[in-house]
């Protein structure tokens, strides 16, 4: 692949190598993304300092368009990028839902003066953003939403509440899904941005069944938007919406397939847990069954992911394959953590204390906090609609308007 | 489906077009009702191998086409998708990659040629019970002057009454259940004392009991080593298993395909059915599904034609996840059609049986799952 320009791959690798050596603090090397936990709020210098440096070259969001604040490399680059921090023990410091879905959809929609305020904000991380979609009426029929945004010429007044805004608390900008015509559903929505620091916005966590809060019920009582913060056609907001969440679902289903769990395989914890026989087979013959398979699933389910990947490249148009990653990730993912649960017995199911091993701890939350994967970003329900409709082209009885 | 090349691309386009003018399924139909003892149309096997199917995965030097297993995956799904019946695998898959594996230059220029042209059938006689476990071997292959004397049976030789070579698992020492000690020898069907019995299964495909009465063979029969035929045997059958394993994909793909028309146009309570969530739901589960087994399926192919490590892993996990995809489609099928998927008349009943013999063929999916763990360690 002609993907370095006539650049020199090795020459450019040496680079980054040498930039990441000159510039990421030894006391952060191994230390997970700050950006994904509370520390967030109150980050040491360290962590700022390689933020800001990252930051400023455009690194943690290497294929954007350079004019914007990106890095304006190929996605060959990005990926030496990514070899080399993770050679370093290094974590992108820039990511959250600007980097995953935000920016992504206002490169694609957004006017030239929307893209040039708010894209090198998120490249260098100093802007958070939260998504301002799901309503208490509106989950799974997302485009039920309520909240209004009232005309008052050079700005919009909005009124109402969101729900499941992941890290509102932390959020400085909101990318709000709003109600501009009442008389429609679909054409009635328009996609509208504003600062989450002013009077009008007020924010509670919701504390989970894991114990912790990574979403929060958002109230909009006279917050302002600009007009010029509008994304598109007023009442045009519902495609823009689609799109961003084709980028989310995107971001979620990466998760499965292993990937994203770390730790050690089912079959350790199981040699663990659970012991082996004379033949080392996993001494409970059922739960061995089960464990081959999910590992099957597993391995299938990361055959896929890369055949859709050659599939995009090689024959024309997207694989149709890419419609089940949501659904198979999700639930691969929520199976791993039940089975780690039951192969950990009651070592599994301590809630804190030193009786416990953090990874055991860490089994328990994780298993709470999973139940969630098959209900954001469209639950399994939605997903199963979507390919009911798009991709077997059964009728739609979910569409009233 | 796999990025193809040239020729993988015209191969399959070939044998999409071959099975729909020349063997739908109502071909099938009428070969289950013309009781032909073989379980196949020889007038339809002789166009296939006319078209060089059999060649598919044989050296060019023996008459092939050298195209590999991907290649002949994807004429296997098309002929999946219509039931097809045929000894590709036994004799161009089973027969071919024994010989292609573990056969001495002679056998290979003796037998090779004619497999490709369709003009010996092989197959490989291998199990001996009502589940596969070809380590279980009892049939003895005791010294017999120069040669050997085989005595015992072999169960469910799939096109065992049709073929003229078979490639037959014997024991030369140990006990049965040991994988040393085993011997494959090329035995001619019509060889003094084979005796072959016509088993009739509910897929209507050809199948016999073999028994072996002190068959006397030279020890130019022998394919391969004296005591050491396992380790052909095994990468035969994993070829095997994945050409079957692609078989059942088409016939997977065809059976919820049929399904799916199906609940477009039949009409209950004033609308199609396929309107209703409970089935939708459902259908997109069988979708989902088919997707993560073709993915297995074609991966299994594709390192089987690379030579890669770990081809006996790859084999179980697609005949494991396209066995649990084939069975749940079969289901599904004669379920969503409701009464008239019960009937004879139509091809639901000829899929859901067609799912159970090829899942049980070679392997059943906790075979499979179980040799999938113990490849893996645990």
């Amino acid at each position: 692949m002609a993907d370095f320009g006539g650049g020199d791959p090795e020459a450019f690798r040496k680079e980054v190598r040498e930039w990441v050596e000159a510039n990421f603090p030894a006391e952060l090397k191994g230390r997970p993304n700050p950006m994904m936990r509370e520390e967030r709020a109150k980050p040491s210098e360290a962590q700022e300092a390689w933020r800001k440096a990252v930051g400023s070259k455009g690194w943690g969001t290497p294929t954007w368009p350079k004019q914007y604040g990106g890095g304006g490399l190929s996605s060959a680059e990005a990926r030496v990028i990514q070899q080399e921090f993770g050679r370093a023990g290094a974590y992108n410091p820039i990511g959250g839902m600007g980097v995953m879905m935000f920016g992504p959809t206002l490169l694609e929609y957004g006017t030239e003066d929307q893209k040039l305020e708010h894209i090198p904000l998120i490249c260098r991380g100093d802007v958070q953003w939260c998504q301002g979609f799901s309503e208490p009426g509106a989950g799974s029929d997302l485009a039920a939403l309520q909240t209004r945004a009232e005309d008052k010429g050079d700005h919009f007044l909005i009124n109402g509440q969101k729900i499941w805004t992941s890290g509102a608390q932390y959020a400085d900008w909101c990318f709000c899904l709003v109600r501009t015509d009442t008389s429609k559903k679909h054409e009635g929505i328009s996609f509208v941005l504003f600062s989450m620091h002013q009077p009008g916005v007020e924010v509670r966590p919701i504390k989970l069944i894991a114990g912790s809060s990574p979403f929060c019920e958002t109230f909009f009582t006279d917050a302002r938007a600009e007009k010029k913060n509008l994304v598109g056609p007023l009442n045009g907001g519902w495609t823009i919406a689609k799109r961003l969440l084709q980028h989310e679902r995107g971001g979620l289903s990466g998760a499965g397939g292993g990937g994203g769990m770390g730790g050690r395989s089912l079959v350790d914890l199981a040699r663990e847990y659970v012991g082996v026989d004379d033949q080392g087979r996993i001494a409970d013959p059922d739960l061995r069954t089960r464990v081959v398979q999910h590992e099957i699933e597993g391995r299938s389910f990361q055959q896929t992911a890369v055949r859709a990947m050659l599939e995009s490249k090689g024959n024309s148009g997207p694989s149709a394959a890419t419609s089940i990653m949501k659904n198979a990730g999700t639930s691969w993912m929520q199976l791993r953590h039940e089975l780690t649960l039951e192969i950990m017995g009651h070592q599994g199911l301590g809630w804190e204390g030193d009786a416990f091993k953090p990874e055991e701890l860490g089994a328990v939350r994780g298993w709470l906090g999973g139940k969630a994967f098959t209900i954001y970003g469209g639950s399994q329900e939605v997903q199963s609609n979507i390919i009911s409709k798009r991709i077997l082209g059964l009728p739609d009885l979910t569409q009233h308007n | 489906m796999a990025v193809l090349n040239e020729e993988q691309s015209m191969l399959r386009d070939a044998a999409k077009s071959w099975t729909q003018e020349k063997s739908p399924v109502t071909a099938f139909r009428k070969m289950r009702d013309s009781g032909v003892d073989i379980g196949y149309d020889a007038k339809a096997w002789n166009e296939m191998a006319e078209m060089g199917w059999a060649g598919v995965i044989i050296p060019e030097e023996y008459g092939g086409s050298a195209f590999g297993y991907l290649s002949m995956g994807l004429i296997l799904e098309e002929l999946g998708r219509t039931l097809t019946a045929s000894p590709l695998i036994a004799s161009g898959v089973g027969a071919a990659s024994a010989l292609a594996l573990g056969g001495s230059d002679a056998q290979k220029s003796e037998w090779l040629p004619k497999i490709a042209d369709g003009s010996v059938v092989g197959a490989l006689a291998v199990d001996e019970g009502a589940h596969h476990a070809p380590e279980k071997v009892a049939l003895a292959a005791t010294k017999s002057g120069a040669g050997y004397s085989l005595s015992g049976t072999k169960t469910f030789v799939i096109e065992g009454l049709a073929a003229n070579l078979l490639v037959v698992s014997a024991r030369t020492s140990g006990a049965p259940g040991d994988k040393d000690g085993i011997t494959l020898f090329l035995v001619p069907a019509d060889a003094k004392g084979v005796s072959r019995k016509r088993l009739a299964l509910a897929d209507s495909r050809g199948a016999a009991n073999i028994t072996f009465d002190k068959v006397e063979v030279g020890a130019d029969a022998i394919l391969g080593a004296a005591d050491k035929g396992w380790e052909v045997l095994e990468k035969t059958l994993d070829r095997v298993r994945a050409a079957l394993a692609a078989e059942m994909l088409g016939a997977a793909n065809q059976a919820f395909e049929t399904t799916l028309d199906y609940l477009k146009v039949r009409v209950q309570f004033g609308q199609v059915i396929g309107s209703f969530q409970a089935l939708q739901h459902r259908a997109a589960k069988m979708f989902t599904d088919l997707e993560l087994a073709r993915s297995a399926v074609e991966a299994a192919l594709q390192a089987i034609d690379a030579d890669s490590p770990d081809v006996p892993e790859l084999v179980s996990l697609s005949k494991a996840k396209m066995g649990d995809v084939f069975h749940l489609v079969s289901n599904e099928m004669v379920q969503m059609h409701g009464g008239i998927g019960m009937t004879d008349a139509h091809d639901s009943g000829f899929y859901l049986k067609r799912a159970r013999a090829a899942e049980a063929a070679f392997g059943s999916q906790s075979y499979h799952r179980d040799r999938y763990a113990r490849i893996n360690g645990y």
